[in-house]
């Protein structure tokens, strides 16, 4: 056969194509056996492909009861965040070299969480290093996953003196870690409703405000399914800790009414500042720094509420993966992170909710040392804030995301996807 | 055999490493994964569950179909929108047209999804296209263009219509244009040379633009995301969540396969209606 007498440009087109023309009927293709031998290739190609799946490979935690011992300090730590996390000096982290002398790579890998368990899990269920010693997720469906895969290393709290003098009783028994057996709060939100005045006439003070007809088509919520499982929950006033499948159900149904009453604009990410300040939204489910940076940086007026119903706290955690190549460095740094000074210095930063309740009076004192300065205004302001330091009465209303078992979260997000991804 | 007879085929074996590696063994992959069952806990076990696909295409085709839908809407208006451009560009562009197709190039210069963003300050209610018309009373007061199907179909359209004027511009610029002449010579009119000359003639451009625009905007889904609103998800986007949110492999690969298997069958169909051999016929 001479092959090269058939300059064809895209034989593979062209056979697809042409040759079914040139039968000349829409009767299906017979079947030859030279297709036969291609099927059955690809099928043994596909069985061989079979055996190696996507391996789940939980790691009995128990065999860590000695994890610490013997471990030291390495000197250097690969310390994985949220972009916007740290300023861009990283002054926390020159000021824990200067006390410890452990050099950290912070890298800004953290962008989603979803996708980075997607990227961490598979080396985790090898055994091998993630390229990260610590890393920041939130105390969402990825986290639970961790900590039930065994992934997660137990905190030494004799390593922590900080965190337990420091930290507000709201972060330390939380549903999702009991004991901060894994896990120690970087900073955390509230999930409430923010509103634009210029159009809203009146006050809002609760979740129902987001199904009130008024506001059909202006109003946004969150597409991720543990934040707007939430709001659904607690419009029907079930408390999310408590809640069941049924409520579930129900929650989702008061969803699926709001949203094909029109009610709803869309289901956002992050992404609801700039419809809120244009006018494309009139009110919608928010995050409290985000909000709270806005304001302070663009001098809007946007207003953010802890509805009477109650709202999300979420929060975004610190752990040391198993593979963690310098864990006494991480554990360390965890420790540092709550000196109330240090601290203080990365909440004036980030604008989040801090752990530690005594930030509070260290931002307040630096606001008097620095009276008359646009610093020292910009911290009063910080220290006065509901969004930075919610009040006690405001704690009470405020709820963690439903804690779902590994098992049930895939009903849990099918449901609600079901309502964002309409 | 002499040397010369094989050549051709050391020459195209990168291709077919290439193919086998990086298109064979993945689609393998997920055709096997798409008929397993399991979780990212305990793993995803090969059970060869068909019940899958029957899953995913009750569950979601309400969402396959829309994605179909907008696909082709975003098609017939990159015809619509493409064909004319480069039309104009191939006859009338004269010394610059090299100009012309850089400048239809331009916006890739950017990335894809900045570019979708920029579109909610121009379909923003109050924005610059909206707010002047609803000052001046020609549009109601209320109307919303952002966070609707057409906003997700003029998304489209606007983000994949170089991949329709390109393979137009090159079948129209080749074309001799004697032949429009001979047809004027033969007592056809303008709009007669350009129904029954220039517009087969330039079939297999617009063929090669459908399929260039068709099979990603059906399965597109920044778009939707940054510009839809409810009841505008496509499929891509439950392709998106299922796999990288949901870690519901099985579920993900499952969708992947019909839309892929929906995909071919309208291509195959629509190549026959075509005329695929004359195509074929102008190419070689």
């Amino acid at each position: 056969m001479n092959h090269r007498s058939r300059p064809t440009p895209d034989p593979s087109l062209q056979r697809g194509l042409a040759r079914r023309r040139r039968r000349g009927s829409l009767a299906t293709p017979g079947i030859t056996r030279r297709g036969t031998l291609q099927a059955s290739g690809l099928a043994a190609a596909a069985l061989a492909l079979s055996a190696c799946g996507v391996q789940g490979q939980q790691r009995d935690p128990a065999q860590d009861a000695d994890f610490w011992e013997g471990k030291e300090r390495t000197g250097s730590l690969r310390f994985a965040n949220w972009p916007l996390y740290m300023d861009s000096d990283r002054t926390q982290l020159l000021q824990f070299t200067e006390s410890t002398g452990t050099e950290v790579v912070y890298k800004e890998d953290v962008q989603e969480a979803a996708p980075f368990f997607g990227q961490i899990q598979p080396k985790l269920a090898n055994g091998d290093d993630t390229g990260y010693d610590m890393f920041v997720l939130p105390n969402g469906f990825e986290l639970a996953k961790l900590i039930e895969l065994g992934y997660l290393v137990q905190l030494d709290h004799t390593r922590l003196p900080n965190f337990t003098e420091y930290a507000g009783e709201a972060y330390k028994n939380t549903t999702y870690d009991p004991g901060n057996r894994y896990t120690v709060p970087y900073a955390s939100g509230i999930t409430g409703i923010a509103y634009n005045p210029e159009f809203v006439d009146r006050e809002i003070t609760s979740i129902a405000d987001l199904w009130d007809p008024e506001f059909a088509g202006k109003v946004g919520m969150m597409s991720d399914a543990q934040e707007i499982a939430n709001f659904g929950l607690l419009r029907n006033g079930v408390n999310p800790a408590d809640s069941t499948p049924q409520d579930w159900e129900a929650a989702a149904e008061a969803l699926r009414e709001q949203r094909d009453a029109g009610i709803v604009r869309a289901y956002y990410q992050q992404d609801f500042i700039q419809p809120l300040t244009n006018g494309d939204l009139w009110m919608t489910m928010a995050f409290s720094g985000d909000i709270y940076q806005q304001n302070a940086e663009e001098g809007t007026n946007l207003k953010f509420v802890v509805p009477e119903e109650g709202a999300t706290l979420w929060t975004d955690c610190m752990m040391i993966p198993f593979t963690s190549q310098a864990p006494v460095d991480a554990i360390e740094l965890m420790n540092f992170l709550y000196e109330p000074e240090i601290n203080a210095g990365l909440t004036e930063y980030i604008a989040y909710i801090t752990p530690i309740p005594y930030v509070q009076e260290v931002i307040a004192e630096w606001a008097a040392s620095e009276s008359g300065t646009e610093r020292g205004q910009a911290l009063a302001e910080m220290a006065e804030s509901p969004l930075v330091f919610p009040t006690e009465e405001e704690y009470q209303r405020l709820h963690n995301y439903v804690n779902t078992p590994a098992a049930e979260q895939d009903e849990f997000a099918s449901l609600f996807h079901a309502v964002t991804q309409s | 055999m002499s040397n010369r007879e094989y050549t051709p085929y050391v020459l195209v074996l990168p291709a077919w490493v290439w193919l086998a590696l990086f298109f064979v063994v993945p689609i393998g992959g997920m055709l096997s994964l798409s008929l397993t069952t399991g979780d990212v806990i305990t793993g995803f076990q090969q059970s060869f569950e068909v019940g899958n696909y029957v899953d995913a295409v009750s569950t979601y085709w309400e969402q396959i179909v829309r994605s179909l839908f907008y696909g082709a809407c975003a098609t017939v208006l990159c015809v619509v929108i493409g064909y004319p451009m480069a039309y104009w560009i191939a006859f009338r562009g004269g010394t610059h047209k090299s100009t012309y197709l850089l400048l239809i190039l331009l916006p890739f210069f950017v990335s894809f999804v900045l570019r979708t963003i920029s579109w909610r300050f121009l379909l923003a209610d109050n924005g610059v296209l909206l707010g002047p018309l609803k000052s001046i009373g020609l549009i109601p007061a209320d109307l919303a263009v952002l966070n609707s199907s057409p906003a997700v179909i003029l998304g489209l359209a606007y983000n994949f219509l170089p991949f329709m004027v390109l393979p137009i511009y090159a079948v129209l610029e080749r074309m001799d244009a004697r032949i429009v002449e001979a047809a004027h010579d033969l007592y056809a009119g303008r709009i007669q040379a350009f129904l029954r000359v220039i517009l087969p003639v330039s079939l297999p451009g617009v063929f090669a633009g459908v399929l260039m625009t068709f099979i990603p905007t059906s399965s597109d889904y920044i778009n939707s995301s940054v510009l839809g609103g409810t009841h505008n998800t496509m499929i891509g986007n439950v392709i998106q969540t299922q796999y990288l949110v949901n870690n519901n492999y099985p579920i993900a690969s499952a969708i992947t396969f019909v839309l892929m298997g929906l995909l071919l069958v309208g291509i195959f169909s629509y190549a026959r209606a075509l005329g695929t051999e004359r195509v074929m016929e102008v190419h070689t």
